[in-house]
């Protein structure tokens, strides 16, 4: 568990406050870093039950084409390396945080984006070709547990890329402080989660499709 | 599609006058309760006091009213279906079977999404902080949050008798039939929108309370010196943040089959229903303990305190309540015995649930050996809790009955399952938030609730429980199905006429209840609690005043024992060590939280609708509104300065 002195304390908003707004705030940064824990518990939980239901339903293509040999691994593999390395550039940013160099950071969180934006974009011409292909959700069950499987972890994506470019404004507007900081920490979190997910998709959805 | 999506003015409730009856009494209630706010000038302080607050009591409180509010709803449909089935003998009763249908969906839905959930929601946001000596939860801004998103939910149910139609698939809306061939329309959905929006505030809930009894309890207390009230707490709390996530896929798969047309559960291209049923259950089983388990906490807490003992067998409590957690884990698929698993697979799921009657058991016989040779004290939620205790062993019993495969192909989708599910809720849960009620009322508001009223109500609902559902019993026996409009056999008439005068006794036990809060408030002055320590009361709950303080305790308290309360009062020459902080932090009120539960409701209405602008806006409504608080330099903390402790107190109190 990370402990608070390992933040800088440098931002603008704090310099105002008391002892014991300090350390209350810093007794919350533990709570919430916890919390999240949890909350990413909870969300693992939804993408395993949306693997069991792509477990349960790929081979259900009914009249539909057959959903794994439809799949590109190659394209996969270009998304597979693209949120991966955006996964270590976060980590640089994070790093960079806590050694408080707010310049540096930004220039990570922003390279971290444009990965991330990247692979969105993959996935979204993924998902456009499927569908000119007339192989869109709505024909078959096993496209449906395909896109919803994948296209989850692409809401995900858009949710961090949302909340990155939020914390990017937050650091030019505020600067580096124990609540933002914490913050940004939790959304690296949230990424480096999206990437274990992925993992999951990359091997029982491309690989497992490949082999078909 | 039009700029209203599929609403017009043919969702008005015309096609049955009851429909419209029910409506109108909704609608009427709503703007003489507006019409009495605006004409009493409390809109200010109801803003001010309650919909902005973030204080874990006063948001407890709101969830007990809206459990109240959604009780008395869920139990006039249960009227409304008890009266139907006792006229329908070869004649269409007075309900049309669509408006039939909707009221039982209605009424599932309800009582354990906006009423159980919402009550025991109540009861741990009150009790547990208070019980683990903290000034609040852990995260008090998402705690308001999550009052409002069940509220949200709530609303929509509510709405639905107004504007379109409920769903007519029951509370598990089974696909196929709630797919869009079989059931078009707006009512699954309502349902979907309304559990989805509700479900988020649950999931947090359990995150929210997990956080708190793991990082916030008091020096000195340990896991095994928390009452067990909190025990029960933190494993109903691992559940919801563990069984929530598989409503929400269910759900939001259902969804996307309804609005996007994919083909989850459908009936033909490659959809699977049975996967439904899985993913359903493996939050409904587990959901069953959410709801008793906190039930369980609070009946160990009166036994203990009426028995005058600390409670029997406290490690072996704790240690059945988590194995009820795990347990409740494995037995989903007993909810579907007949759906097509095959013997072994029902084998292993039928002795799984069998066990779970082990550690329940062993609750009982702890339960009853606190209270041999204690010195009892029989007030109300005693009576809630022994009257609990025999009925709940019966509701045991034919649950260990339906547990077993063959037996259940037999019973299933009778009215004796329906007996037997509501023979577990009502003693075990419900009497449970009852006697919660009853118990923690006087820390709540600062007295007492009236004994003769409360007691009234306790026989009134038991006698009620009894003559209601054991007819139910012998209806399953003779092969009556559950949710009959009508039927041809004769035979059942005499027993579902008995049902229905049962279910007059719990109207007049609900009534009972409704006098004992007017006589109590009537009566405030004498029966004030002016200790905080009313029942003579073993945890720390009792040690602060009552109604306690914005911030709980002066001084937060070193804990040395079980029952830290009990402890200080029996140890000879145990002096508390003086003093305490004169600065307080506590978080700061806000009205974004409705505002958030407010715009989740909007989203809600407009996917129901397809009014999709509208639900883009929301969510972005909803973005926007977080994202501020993220930009706020403002610590987001009151200060309070306890210079001159008692003139501080008068400024809160006055305020």
């Amino acid at each position: 568990m990370t402990t608070t002195s390992s933040y800088p304390d440098r931002g603008s908003r704090g310099s105002g406050w008391t002892a014991v707004e300090k350390e209350e705030l810093e007794r919350a940064v533990r709570e919430r870093q916890a919390g999240f824990w949890l909350y990413l518990l909870s969300d693992a939980l939804i993408f395993a039950l949306l693997f069991a239901t792509w477990a349960v339903m790929a081979d259900r293509i009914a009249t539909g084409p057959d959903t794994r040999s439809l799949l590109d691994l190659n394209k996969a593999f270009v998304e597979t390396m693209l949120l991966l390395s955006s996964s270590f550039t976060f980590g640089l940013a994070t790093l960079e945080l806590r050694a408080d160099r707010v310049r540096n950071c930004l220039l990570w969180m922003a390279v971290t984006f444009l990965l991330g934006a990247a692979f969105l974009g993959f996935e979204l011409t993924e998902f456009m070709g499927l569908i000119d292909q007339g192989a869109g959700p709505d024909v078959s069950g096993s496209l449906s547990s395909f896109f919803t499987l994948v296209g989850t972890h692409g809401l995900h994506v858009t949710a961090g890329l949302v909340w990155l470019a939020v914390s990017f404004i937050q650091l030019l507007v505020i600067g580096n402080d124990i609540q933002l900081c914490a913050r940004i920490e939790r959304l690296g979190m949230f990424w480096h989660f999206l990437d274990i997910v992925w993992i999951g998709i990359f091997t029982f959805v491309y690989l497992w499709g490949a082999a078909a | 599609m039009t700029f209203l999506g599929r609403l017009g003015i043919d969702s008005l409730p015309f096609y049955s006058p009851v429909a419209f009856a029910g409506a109108a009494t909704e609608v009427l209630a709503a703007l003489m309760i507006l019409a009495l706010v605006t004409w009493k000038g409390w809109w200010k302080p109801l803003f001010r006091d309650w919909i902005a607050t973030v204080d874990h009591k006063k948001i407890g409180i709101m969830y007990l009213f809206l459990a109240g509010v959604m009780l008395l709803r869920g139990f006039a449909d249960a009227m409304l279906m008890r009266l139907q089935q006792a006229m329908a003998l070869n004649s269409d009763g007075y309900l049309p079977p669509e408006h039939f249908n909707q009221i039982f969906s209605a009424h599932g839905t309800i009582m354990i999404f906006f009423m159980a959930m919402p009550f025991l929601t109540g009861l741990i946001n009150i009790v547990v902080p208070l019980q683990i000596g903290a000034r609040d939860v852990a995260f008090p801004f998402l705690n308001a949050v999550s009052f409002w998103l069940t509220g949200a939910g709530a609303a929509l149910v509510l709405l639905s008798l107004v504007i379109g139609k409920f769903s007519t698939a029951g509370w598990t809306a089974y696909p196929p039939f709630s797919e869009n061939s079989f059931t078009p329309g707006p009512g699954v959905d309502y349902w979907i929108w309304a559990v989805l929006v509700a479900g988020a505030g649950s999931t947090m809930t359990g995150i929210n309370v997990l956080v708190t009894i793991l990082m916030r309890r008091a020096p000195g207390m340990s896991l095994m010196r928390m009452p067990l009230f909190t025990w029960t707490a933190l494993v109903t709390s691992i559940l919801m943040v563990f069984a929530f996530p598989a409503l929400t896929t269910s759900s939001a798969m259902l969804a996307l089959d309804r609005t996007l047309g994919f083909h989850f559960f459908t009936n033909g291209d490659g959809g699977n229903m049975m996967n439904y049923a899985n993913l359903f259950w493996i939050w409904g089983h587990p959901e069953v303990y959410i709801l008793i388990l906190p039930a369980f906490g609070i009946y160990s807490e009166v036994v203990a305190t009426f028995s005058d003992k600390r409670l029997f067998g406290y490690t072996s409590l704790v240690f059945a309540t988590a194995v009820i957690g795990v347990l409740s884990f494995t037995v989903w698929l007993h909810h579907f015995f007949t759906m097509g698993a095959s013997a072994n697979v029902n084998a292993v799921f039928g002795i799984a649930t069998m066990i779970i009657a082990v550690p329940t058991g062993v609750k009982v016989f702890d339960w009853l050996f606190t209270m041999y040779r204690g010195s009892i004290r029989l007030t109300t939620p005693m009576y809630w809790t022994i009257g609990f205790m025999v009925t709940f062993v019966i509701g045991g019993a034919t649950g260990v009955l339906l547990a077993i495969p063959p037996v259940d192909f037999l019973m299933h989708n009778s009215v004796f399952l329906v007996a037997h599910f509501h023979n577990m809720l009502i003693p075990g849960a419900l009497f449970g938030f009852f006697a919660g009620f009853s118990y923690w009322f006087p820390k709540a508001f600062g007295y007492r609730l009236d004994e003769t009223w409360g007691k009234r109500a306790f026989w009134a609902w038991i006698t009620g429980f009894y003559i209601a559902f054991m007819p139910l019993y012998a209806l399953g026996f003779m092969g009556m199905p559950r949710r009959m409009e009508h039927y041809d056999v004769a035979g059942w008439q005499p027993l579902l006429i008995t049902a229905a005068i049962g279910a007059v006794f719990i109207l007049a036990g609900i009534a009972c209840q409704i006098v004992q809060l007017y006589v109590s408030w009537k009566n405030r002055e004498s029966l004030c609690d002016t200790t905080g320590d009313p029942w003579d009361g073993r945890t720390l709950e009792w040690m602060t005043s009552s109604p306690p303080k914005p911030w709980n305790f002066d001084r937060i308290p070193t804990v040395h024992s079980l029952d830290e309360f009990a402890w200080r009062k029996e140890t000879a020459g145990f002096v508390d060590e003086p003093g305490a902080p004169d600065v307080i932090a506590l978080p700061k009120d806000s009205l974004l939280p409705m505002a958030i539960g407010a715009s989740a409701f909007i989203f809600g209405f407009a996917m129901i609708w397809h009014i999709w602008w509208l639900a883009i806006m929301a969510l972005l409504t909803i973005l926007a509104m977080l994202t501020a608080t993220g930009f706020t330099r403002d610590s987001g903390l009151r200060i309070i300065r306890i210079e001159n402790r008692d003139a501080a107190r008068a400024e809160v109190a006055s305020s």
